[in-house]
């Protein structure tokens, strides 16, 4: 613990103590030291309850059979088809919301228009309804009773617009800050020299925004891997067609598979680590501010 | 960017949102009145439907408060103290951001089901954590353990400790000094931070569903009422159930709209 060098943080001692620097004789310091171990040891007891012992019960369960078996678990046909449609689909969603995330973050920094607060909050409306909500909403607009006629129920397009769905406010959210701070002079500046709009936004805009437009691509992915709820009814999770990989992981679960379940959780585990701790290390390279 | 490309842009931008989400959101809102307002509140006050609501407001009135006073001692820990390890704790609480509802709830179910890890134990002393409430509460409070954390510990970093020291040289106690002065300065990220989690826990549904083995009456959250109902082509359930959360869904865009401590940490967080 940190008594070593000033200033003492709050909670290591009492007034007296913080003027002459020693500890004195002092019955409730016992207390406090207690409080001060036990507040900590009662934070790690309840992440190891809820998250850390979980995690290490699916590695542990992942690898039971031997690497064979989590060989076989991740390789049989069903999880290898449910793996490769969840990650081409995570990765076209999240190149098409980068897209329209950098259009909506610029109508939002750049243009000027009424309700403009009101489509705002709209975009983080995804972050705070529930994902099978989402899911049972494009399910009434383009599902099998859809006043348009679309019928996406059971298609792979389904599940790309519920991803897309999900994962839009990672994508507008990282990169509007960012717009917003930026130094509308420089482009003032290259406009003024003759540069035209298109040589504005790729030589001056996009190289400063392309770090975060990156950031919110790879926060997307991240989610999008692992998305369930507002996939799970419009899918209609048919084998090989539009079963996503955490349903496959359901389904494995329910029918007591549960070292399989747990193996294709772990690459799926990885997956999205890697992604995010990539990210990590992209935002401390080019200094982005984080912000989703 | 004005002149040529600004309609263009507009209109793709806003026509995507339209497509994607406001639209939908508005079908739903249209077909859970679609009879009418007597239809919907009779779908909405059956046996089952309000046992889940009722298990929802109680998994949440759980779940909320024990996230909250971890969300703020792990916070308080990390910017106020330093010791070995602060980065893995830091590190480790994120962990739920990055993985799928779903595999939070089987890594659940492998420590504590029946053949989990402290399945005998357990059973041993007939407490049913899967399929039963507390496996609920402990899905729910996984998934949304990072938020008041992520909320807390920036707006503290930032306060630095010069309140807290003057406070205390004052001869304030560690509690008064908690209440006084640290309380009132993180009161708008601690919102912020409370409100998230608590439209994590009531909208959680894989982890939910997984753990909670789903049974009408029993088991069966709002989320997981919603998905039983549109298997069992009972749609009018399933709108209402979803209204009520896209209504709580619009009250939480309006607290954080409200309170708009994203625009303040965006600033304080780029500045740094």
């Amino acid at each position: 613990m940190a008594d070593v060098g000033a200033p003492a943080p709050p909670g290591s001692g009492p007034a007296t103590r913080l003027l002459d620097g020693r500890p004195g004789v002092d019955l409730s310091a016992v207390g406090r030291r207690a409080a001060r171990i036990g507040g900590p040891a009662l934070a790690v007891t309840y992440l190891s309850l809820l998250v850390l012992l979980p995690l290490a019960a699916l590695l542990s369960n992942a690898l039971s059979g031997g690497p064979a078996a989590f060989w076989r678990a991740v390789t049989q046909p069903e999880a290898v088809a449910a793996l490769e449609l969840t990650l081409v689909a995570s990765l076209i969603v999240a190149l098409v919301n980068s897209v329209a995330g950098l259009a909506i973050a610029w109508v939002l920094v750049r243009d000027q228009f009424r309700g403009k607060a009101l489509v705002s909050a709209l975009i983080d409306l995804p972050f705070a309804l529930p994902t099978v909500v989402a899911g049972l909403t494009l399910l009434a607009l383009y599902g099998p009773d859809s006043p348009f006629g679309v019928n996406l129920a059971g298609t792979r397009l389904g599940i790309g617009c519920a991803l897309a769905f999900v994962t839009l406010p990672f994508c507008v959210r990282s990169v509007q800050p960012v717009l917003a701070e930026l130094d509308r002079e420089t482009e003032e500046a290259a406009a003024s020299l003759g540069a035209k709009n298109t040589q504005v936004v790729r030589r001056i805009v996009l190289p400063s925004i392309a770090p975060a437009v990156l950031a919110g691509a790879g926060l997307a992915f991240a989610r999008a891997v692992g998305e369930f709820g507002s996939v799970v009814l419009i899918s209609g999770n048919l084998p090989f067609k539009t079963e996503v990989a955490s349903s496959w992981i359901f389904s494995l679960s329910q029918s007591g598979d549960l070292s399989a379940a747990s193996a294709v959780s772990v690459v799926l585990v990885l997956i999205s680590l890697s992604v995010l701790l990539a990210i990590g290390w992209m935002r401390r390279r080019f200094d982005a501010p984080e912000t989703v | 960017m004005t002149g040529r490309w600004r309609w263009p842009l507009r209109i793709g931008a806003l026509g995507y949102l339209a497509v994607l989400v406001a639209l939908p959101v508005g079908t739903v809102f249209y077909r859970a009145f679609d009879h009418g307002l007597a239809a919907a509140w009779d779908a909405i006050t059956t046996t089952d439907a309000l046992h889940a609501l009722w298990l929802t407001v109680l998994v949440a009135c759980i779940a909320v408060p024990l996230d909250t006073i971890f969300g703020v001692g792990v916070s308080l820990i990390l910017a106020r103290h330093r010791f070995p390890g602060a980065w893995l704790l830091d590190a480790f609480v994120d962990i739920p951001l990055a993985l799928s509802p779903v595999v939070i709830g089987l890594s659940l179910i492998l420590v504590y089901g029946k053949t989990g890890w402290f399945g005998n134990w357990l059973a041993a002393r007939g407490i049913t954590v899967i399929f039963s409430v507390p496996g609920i509460v402990m899905a729910s409070a996984a998934v949304a353990l990072p938020y008041v954390v992520r909320e807390v510990l920036p707006v503290l970093q930032e306060l630095g400790t010069e309140q807290e020291q003057a406070a205390r040289t004052l001869g304030a106690g560690p509690w008064a000094v908690f209440r006084r002065i640290t309380l009132p300065n993180i009161r708008r990220g601690l919102a912020y931070g409370i409100t998230l989690t608590t439209a994590r826990v009531l909208g959680e549904f894989g982890a939910v569903a997984i753990v909670s083995g789903a049974i009408a009456g029993k088991t069966e959250t709002l989320t997981l009422y919603i998905s039983d109902s549109i298997e069992n082509l009972d749609p009018a359930g399933a709108y209402t159930g979803a209204v009520v959360l896209a209504l709580f869904a619009l009250a939480v865009l309006t607290v954080l709209t409200v309170t708009d401590r994203r625009r303040e940490s965006w600033h304080g967080r780029a500045a740094k």
